[in-house]
C-alpha cells in the first residue's frame, strides 16, 4: 500500500510579462521542483505562461468566508477614497 | 550524390526520434500518475515533432521518397536506421526512465555538435530541438535520482532497466558509415569524440542515483545498419499498420 | 431556512458563484463531488479507446494530433479531479471509487474502437455530444468546476475539428474508406445519443441539479440540440445516420429521430457493455504499477527534506 500520497500545489501563472501571475490550478507533486516542472508540463502547453509560481496548497492562508461581512463590507461605503467623491469644476478638463 | 546522403542521414536522425515517440505513444494513458502521463506525452510530441522535421527535409533532398508518411510508414524493416536502444519496450516505469536517460544524454550532446553543422537545414532542426531535449534530461535525470534512492525497491528496480540497456549505449557513440561520411563533409559531429564526455555524465549521475555501474562486455549491437532487436518487428507492424492494408489511401 | 442556506440561495438567485470556502448544503456538496469526479474518471477512461489507436495512426499528422487529443483528456481529468478536491476529497479517494466501480464514468467509452474511423467518429460525434454539455457547464453555479470547465471548452474545441477532418478525408477517400466511415458511424451514433443520460422523466439527478444551477439544461434538450446540429454534418460527408425515423419537422423547427435503446443503456451503465471490464482494469493495472513509483518519489523527496533541515 501506498504510504503516503503526493501533496496538492497551486499554480499560477504569468501570461505575459507585465501581467500578474494568475491562478491557473491545482496538481500533485512529491516536491517543489517536481511541482514547477509537473505546472510547465499540465499547464502551459499551448504557450499559456512564461512564468510559473507554485506553491503548496496547505500554505495558503484564507480568510473565513463567514466573516466576510466584517472583514469587507466596512470598506463599501467610504466612497470618499474614489476619485468621483470630489466635485471639479467642469471648466478643468485634464485632472 | 551527397544530396541523397543528407537525405538517407536526415532519415537516420528522424528514425531515432520517430522510434521513441512511438514506444512512449504506447504509455499516453497508463502512466503512473496524470502529471507523469502528461510529461512523457509532452517528450512524446516533441519527438514525433522532430521526426516529422527531419522526414521532410529528406523528402524534399530524395529522389526515392514524395512525403514524410512513405518515409515513416513505408519502409522495410531493416531500412530504419536507429539505434536499437530507442525502440527496446517500454518494461516498468524504470525501464522507460532509464531508456529515455540514457537516450537524452547523447541526444544533447549531439544536437550541441549538429548546430555547428554546414547543412543549414539540420543545424535549424538542431536548434529548434536542443530546447526541448534539455528539458527531456532535465526530466529523465531527476527520476534516474528519485528511483535510485527514492525506495530501496525502486532502487532494484532501476538498477535492473541499467544493466539490461547499458550494453546498448556504445552504438549510439559510435559511428556508421554513413555518419562517418557525413563527418567527412562537415554535416554531422564525429560521434566518437562524444564518447568519453558521455559515459562521464551518465556514470556521475548513476554514482549520485546509488546505482551500480555494470561490467563494459562484449556487445554487438548495429540498429544503425539495419540490424534490429525482435522487438522491432511488432513495433512496425502497429505503425504501419494501416499503410500496408489500405495501400494509397489518403488519411 | 437558516441564514446558512438563506445566503447560499441568495448566490444561486443572483446568479452569483459558490465558492470552495463558502457554506453549502451537504447534498449540493456531494452532488457536485459525484458529479465532477464522474467527469473526471470519464477522461480518463476515454484516454483508453483513442488511445488504443496511437501507436497505429495512419500518417504522422494524425499520430501527433491524437496524440495530442488524448493527452489533452489526462489534463483535463487532472483539472476535474482538482475541481473535486476543493470539495475536501482526494484524488486518491476518487481513484478509489473509480477503481472498485461505486463511482460511474460516461458509459460511451465501454464500446470498442475496432477501425481507426472510429477514432473520427468519436471526435466528431462523442466529443461534439461532450461540448454540449460542457458549454452549460462552464455556467455552473460552483466556481472551480465552472472555471475547470471553461478551460476545457477552450482547449476542446480542436477535439471535434480533428474528429470531424478525419471523418473527411474518409469519406472522399476509398470505398474501403467511406465503408469503413459508414460502419463508425451506424455503431456509434446511437450511443453519443445515450451520452446525454436518460429522459427527463427517468433522469433521477437532474432536477435538482437544475434547481441548484449545476446544470442549465435538460438532457432531451441537450441531445435535441445534438442531433439538429449533427444531421447536416453528417450529410455534408454523405454518410447515412442509421435511423429511419429521422426526420426534420417543420413545425417543431426540430429534427425528430426515432427511440433510443434504453435496455442496451441500462445494460451498459451497470456493467455490461462490450468493454466495462476491460476499460476498468487497464486503469486499476497502471494505478498499481505506478505505486512504487509515486512511493519512491515521496521518499526521495522526504529524504531530502531531512537532509536539508539537518545542515
Amino acid at each position: 500500500m501506498e504510504k503516503k500520497n503526493w501533496p496538492l500545489w497551486e499554480v499560477f501563472l504569468r501570461s505575459r510579462s507585465g501581467l500578474h501571475h494568475v491562478h491557473a490550478g491545482s496538481l500533485h507533486a512529491a516536491d517543489s521542483e517536481m511541482a514547477l516542472n509537473n505546472a510547465r508540463d499540465v499547464y502551459t502547453r499551448r504557450n499559456e505562461g512564461v512564468s510559473i509560481w507554485v506553491i503548496e496548497s496547505k500554505n495558503i492562508i484564507a480568510n473565513d468566508p463567514s466573516e466576510s461581512e466584517s472583514f469587507f463590507e466596512p470598506a463599501s461605503d467610504k466612497i470618499y477614497r474614489h476619485p468621483t467623491f470630489y466635485e471639479m469644476p467642469n471648466e478643468l478638463k485634464h485632472i | 550524390m551527397l544530396k541523397q546522403k543528407i537525405s538517407a542521414y536526415s532519415i537516420l536522425l528522424g528514425d531515432q526520434s520517430l522510434i521513441l515517440g512511438q514506444r512512449l505513444g504506447e504509455l499516453c494513458g497508463h502512466g503512473p500518475i496524470l502529471e507523469v502521463d502528461i510529461a512523457m506525452t509532452n517528450i512524446a510530441l516533441d519527438l514525433l515533432g522532430q521526426a516529422r522535421l527531419y522526414y521532410q527535409l529528406a523528402a524534399e533532398l530524395s529522389d526515392t521518397y514524395e512525403d514524410e508518411d512513405q518515409i515513416a510508414f513505408l519502409r522495410r524493416e531493416k531500412d530504419y536506421n536507429n539505434c536499437v536502444l530507442v525502440e527496446m519496450p517500454n518494461g516498468d516505469f524504470g525501464d522507460t526512465i532509464v531508456r529515455q536517460y540514457l537516450f537524452d544524454v547523447y541526444h544533447l550532446m549531439f544536437l550541441n555538435q549538429l548546430k555547428e553543422s554546414n547543412e543549414k537545414r539540420l543545424k535549424a532542426i538542431a536548434e529548434k530541438s536542443i530546447k526541448e531535449v534539455r528539458y527531456h534530461l532535465n526530466f529523465s535525470g531527476d527520476w534516474i535520482l528519485r528511483l535510485g534512492k527514492g525506495t530501496e525497491v525502486s532502487n532494484q528496480k532501476i538498477q535492473k532497466a541499467v544493466d539490461t540497456l547499458w550494453p546498448y549505449t556504445k552504438e549510439l557513440v559510435q559511428s556508421s558509415e554513413l555518419e562517418t561520411e557525413m563527418h567527412g563533409f562537415g554535416i554531422a559531429p564525429n560521434l566518437a569524440d562524444l564518447e568519453d564526455e558521455y559515459y562521464r555524465q551518465v556514470k556521475s549521475k548513476f554514482a549520485e542515483a546509488e546505482i551500480k555501474l555494470p561490467e563494459d562486455k562484449w556487445s554487438q549491437i548495429q540498429g544503425k545498419k539495419g540490424l534490429h532487436s525482435e522487438h522491432f518487428g511488432y513495433l512496425l507492424s502497429d505503425l504501419q499498420y494501416l499503410q500496408r492494408s489500405y495501400p494509397n489511401s489518403k488519411w | 431556512m437558516d441564514k446558512f442556506e438563506q445566503a447560499f440561495q441568495n448566490k444561486l438567485d443572483n446568479e452569483e458563484k459558490i465558492e470552495p470556502k463558502d457554506w453549502m448544503p451537504e447534498k449540493y456538496r456531494k452532488t457536485l463531488i459525484r458529479q465532477i469526479s464522474q467527469h473526471a474518471h470519464s477522461e480518463i477512461v476515454g484516454m483508453l479507446p483513442e488511445g488504443n489507436w496511437i501507436t497505429r495512426a495512419p500518417s504522422m499528422r494524425r499520430k501527433i494530433g491524437l496524440l495530442a487529443k488524448v493527452q489533452d483528456e489526462a489534463g483535463h481529468g487532472l483539472y476535474l479531479y482538482s475541481a473535486a478536491e476543493t470539495l475536501g476529497i482526494d484524488r486518491a479517494e476518487l481513484f478509489d471509487q473509480l477503481h472498485s466501480g461505486i463511482a460511474k464514468y460516461s458509459s460511451i467509452f465501454n464500446y470498442p474502437t475496432i477501425s481507426w474511423s472510429d477514432i473520427g467518429a468519436i471526435g466528431w460525434l462523442v466529443d461534439g455530444a461532450a461540448i454540449m454539455n460542457q458549454v452549460m457547464l462552464t455556467r455552473a453555479s460552483y466556481g472551480p468546476y465552472a472555471r475547470a470547465m471553461v478551460r476545457i471548452c477552450k482547449e476542446e474545441s480542436f477535439h471535434q475539428r480533428q474528429g470531424y477532418e478525419m471523418m473527411v478525408s474518409l469519406a472522399n477517400g476509398t470505398e474501403e474508406q467511406k465503408e469503413m466511415a459508414q460502419d463508425s458511424l451506424n455503431r456509434w451514433w446511437w450511443p453519443s445519443l445515450m451520452m446525454f443520460g436518460p429522459s427527463n422523466a427517468e433522469s433521477t439527478h437532474s432536477a435538482q441539479s437544475m434547481a441548484w444551477k449545476i446544470k442549465r439544461k435538460s438532457n432531451d434538450d441537450l441531445r435535441q440540440q445534438f442531433v439538429d446540429v449533427t444531421v447536416p454534418q453528417a450529410e455534408y460527408l454523405g454518410l447515412k445516420i442509421p435511423d429511419d425515423k429521422l426526420k426534420w419537422n417543420e413545425e417543431r423547427g426540430h429534427y425528430d429521430f426515432g427511440e433510443i435503446n434504453w435496455d442496451e443503456f441500462w445494460e451498459v451503465v451497470k456493467g455490461n457493455g462490450p468493454c466495462n471490464k476491460e476499460r476498468l482494469e487497464t486503469r486499476v493495472k497502471a494505478h498499481e504499477n505506478g505505486a512504487w513509483v509515486r512511493e519512491a518519489a515521496m521518499a526521495y523527496s522526504e529524504k531530502l527534506n531531512t537532509a536539508v533541515n539537518h545542515k
